[in-house]
């Protein structure tokens, strides 16, 4: 356990709507430029987990955290938290595609324009620069003002991850990124994630366990709302401790 | 993400580097014996715990490879196909510390005939071969250099017999030459074995390049394959 934290969860209760409790004293590292993967069966509180990391629950006001998740050494649920600096440096790519209606360009450009960035040669270097860095950039360079909605899935994937990319984040979280691909898309987006982490931190919620052992270097088991198990990638797709974490990774339920 | 051609290369050099370390253990085995060089077989004996550990730890790169990776299709097969050569690599160089352990027994107390040590030298020298040509084919994918390693192991198994032979009829001259001979006997029995682990390696690379498992086909069917260049498929 000689790599450095990036984030580090402790005992972290959240509810939704103040009422349903979706995840139970979670405590959890989340290690430097590594690839941790979250598993688990549907309502395992996964995805609620993952969501935390970046506040996306206070999107609904009654939605209540208790414990602490420090960032770099400060408590991110903490009030005075600046929610645009925290989603900048902790950026997430969905389940979906999401592209906005406007140009290639324009999509990677968007962030970048938000945070000031006026001059259009600057501006350029940096969006050519995420495209690279997603590994789109050769399919795109000669159409950079088409519509992001003529890429394909696959593309528009790496599109969305160019755009996270190009406000420089230190973390990003993944939520099923792939579940919406083919076969050769994801292998890309798993290349893509394997190559990111050499500069980033990236957590990632998948269904797919096969994808969770190829990419990840530590992996964490939840199951109703409980944090089962965490360990390195090779330790739990090889001799898990626990049975619950045995039983699911073999198939035996779930 | 699949298994990736550094992993492959990987794990084709620890097979390679484990083969290199079993064969001059038969090597120095053999020639301990012809050549009553005791302090060779007892260093044949102390190095046995690193093929160990190259057993070990290819064992554990291939079940890291399966369960972290999925390999399939030519994948699949090549890792398989390591992880068993580490376990028959491993009982070649069990049967050389046996021949090893029999040289200090029979150390100083005896002659051996020349035509035996001709016989155990050539048995020597074939099983060496044949392990050797079994990597080559397995880190070259040659399934024609397989093919010939197999048919190699019927003049083992006749060296082993002509040994035994001689053997007897020395032992039955004078119960002096008992002791020995039943030794000798077992060293030649020895690398019999090895011919046959040997046998077993090429047999693997054939699985790995073809997808059709040889082992139990008749000698002469992979005879006439290997002269007629017939498909294994069709077999």
């Amino acid at each position: 356990m000689s790599d450095l934290l990036e984030l580090e969860v402790k005992g972290l209760d959240f509810y939704y709507q103040n009422t349903i409790q979706a995840l139970k004293n979670i405590n959890l590292p989340i290690f430097q430029n590594k690839v941790t993967a979250l598993i688990g069966p549907s309502g395992c509180g996964k995805t609620t987990l993952l969501r935390c990391f970046n506040r996306m629950h206070d999107l609904y006001p009654k939605n209540v955290y208790k414990g602490e998740i420090f960032f770099r050494g400060k408590n991110i649920l903490s009030k005075d938290i600046d929610m645009i600096e925290l989603r900048s440096r902790i950026g997430m790519v969905f389940q979906k595609p999401t592209p906005f209606p406007m140009s290639i360009f324009d999509n990677v450009a968007y962030g970048l324009k938000l945070r000031g960035i006026k001059d259009r040669d600057e501006m350029y270097q940096f969006v050519k620069t995420a495209l690279i860095e997603a590994a789109l950039w050769d399919e795109v360079e000669d159409k950079l003002n088409a519509s992001a909605y003529d890429l394909s899935g696959g593309q528009q994937q790496r599109l969305v991850i160019a755009r996270a990319l190009a406000v420089d984040p230190e973390v990003l979280l993944f939520d099923e990124p792939t579940s919406a691909l083919d076969p050769i898309s994801t292998a890309k987006i798993e290349e893509l994630a394997v190559t990111l982490k050499e500069n980033i931190t990236i957590i990632i919620v998948t269904h797919n366990m096969q994808q969770a052992a190829r990419i990840s270097d530590w992996t964490g088991f939840m199951m109703l709302g409980d944090l089962i198990e965490f360990d390195t990638t090779e330790k739990m797709f090889t001799n898990p401790e626990k049975k619950l974490t045995q039983d699911y990774i073999t198939g035996r339920f779930g | 993400m699949s298994v990736k051609d550094h992993e492959i290369k990987a794990l084709k050099d620890s097979v390679l580097e484990m083969a290199t370390l079993v064969e001059s253990f038969i090597k120095d085995a053999v020639h301990s014996l012809l050549n009553n060089d005791i302090e060779l077989a007892r260093k044949v004996i102390r190095s046995d715990h690193l093929v160990n550990s190259y057993d070990i730890r290819i064992d554990e790169d291939c079940i890291k490879l399966i369960a972290l990776k999925q390999p399939i299709g030519k994948d699949l097969r090549f890792i398989t196909t390591a992880m068993k050569m580490a376990t028959d690599l491993e009982r070649i160089a069990d049967n050389a510390v046996n021949i090893a352990e029999r040289d200090i027994d029979i150390a100083d107390k005896h002659q051996i005939d020349p035509i035996v040590s001709v016989d155990l030298l050539q048995m020597s020298e074939i099983v060496q071969s044949m392990l050797r040509d079994a990597i080559a084919s397995f880190v070259n994918e040659d399934k024609l250099l397989a093919m010939d390693v197999i048919t190699r192991d019927e003049a083992v198994d006749k060296l082993d017999d002509k040994v035994i032979d001689e053997l007897m009829r020395e032992m039955s001259k004078s119960s002096d030459n008992i002791y020995s001979g039943a030794r000798i006997s077992y060293v030649s029995k020895y690398l019999e074995r090895i011919g046959d682990h040997a046998t077993n390696l090429a047999e693997m690379v054939i699985y790995m390049v073809e997808g059709r498992i040889i082992r139990h086909i008749a000698l002469d069917k992979i005879k006439s394959i290997k002269e007629t260049g017939a498909d294994f498929k069709k077999l």
